[in-house]
């Protein structure tokens, strides 16, 4: 099981707590799209994602992107228990999302860069630690009921 | 994934507006890694003193970022412009390649917390590329 000092707990809930879910998530998510433009592949549907232009001005990844991040509060939520809260979610993104468990962790980097920028010198190594842990373990959840 | 023209000029274009940073860039990368990534420290276990801002960090970072800046000037060929580096890293530091991400995260981290706005995703996705091809102009003559 995952152990977290609590200052680590602290940590998490302070920074998700002090977020513009409506900022970051898109923000995030366009950010992926265009450092690693193969998980495009996901969002053909979503519309003209032809450059970065259309990436960042897209509607559809707007609203997408807030949502993701949204489905992060179940986490920090339930940090002893983070398997367990996103075994539906690990089906879902296995069997109908057909997303490749890889590149959770793509966008995992994005939005510690995204929140980087916005937190500037109060994004401390402790910080990013944390953080990076809480994502490592949530993509590893995610992961988890693939096969 | 090689760099394009646009590549080379975004990145060019990114180190003009931190370059004058990089001492503090490269010094708060380096003490990121050790804290964020604490299997990077067996690298470093001569140094007396591993914290954030101790002497043999900023002077270690420093260090690399005269790499990194060296990689710039030679952007058009880094295999041969980075020669002398690898030889180093292949037969006396012998650091495992998979740090060279680990490092390359950590530096995007600390420019994106001293220059936001400059590191846009166009410059975010230019820099990553040219330090994934760094790391493996570095890794070059390992084997």
């Amino acid at each position: 099981m995952v152990e977290w000092t609590e200052q680590e707990r602290n940590i998490i809930t302070s920074i998700f707590s002090n977020l513009d879910y409506d900022d970051v998530g898109p923000k995030a998510l366009c950010r992926c799209l265009i450092v690693y433009p193969w998980t495009q592949r996901y969002f053909a549907s979503f519309g003209n994602l032809y450059n970065a232009d259309a990436i960042k001005t897209n509607p559809n990844i707007q609203t997408h992107g807030t949502r993701v991040l949204h489905g992060l509060d179940r986490a920090v939520k339930n940090m002893d228990n983070i398997k367990g809260t996103y075994a539906e979610l690990s089906v879902l993104h296995s069997e109908k999302l057909h997303v490749d468990p890889d590149n959770f962790k793509l966008l995992a980097d994005c939005l510690t860069i995204v929140i980087a920028a916005k937190m500037g010198s109060g994004f401390t190594p402790e910080m990013q630690a944390t953080f990076q842990k809480f994502l490592a373990v949530v993509v590893s959840a995610l992961g988890r009921q693939y096969h | 994934m090689s760099l394009t023209d646009k590549d080379k000029a975004a990145v060019k274009a990114l180190w003009t507006k931190i370059s004058k940073g990089a001492d503090a860039i490269g010094a708060d990368a380096l003490g990121r890694m050790l804290v964020v990534y604490p299997q990077t420290k067996t690298y470093f276990s001569h140094w007396p003193d591993m914290k954030a801002g101790s002497a043999p960090v900023m002077k270690h970072g420093k260090k690399i970022m005269a790499g990194v800046a060296q990689a710039v000037a030679k952007i058009d060929d880094l295999t041969s412009g980075l020669l002398d580096l690898s030889e180093l890293h292949a037969f006396q530091l012998r650091v495992d390649p998979a740090n060279f991400k680990i490092l390359a995260h950590c530096l995007q981290v600390v420019i994106a917390t001293m220059y936001p706005n400059e590191f846009t995703p166009e410059a975010h996705v230019a820099l990553d590329k040219f330090l994934s091809n760094l790391a493996l102009a570095l890794s070059e003559k390992y084997r």
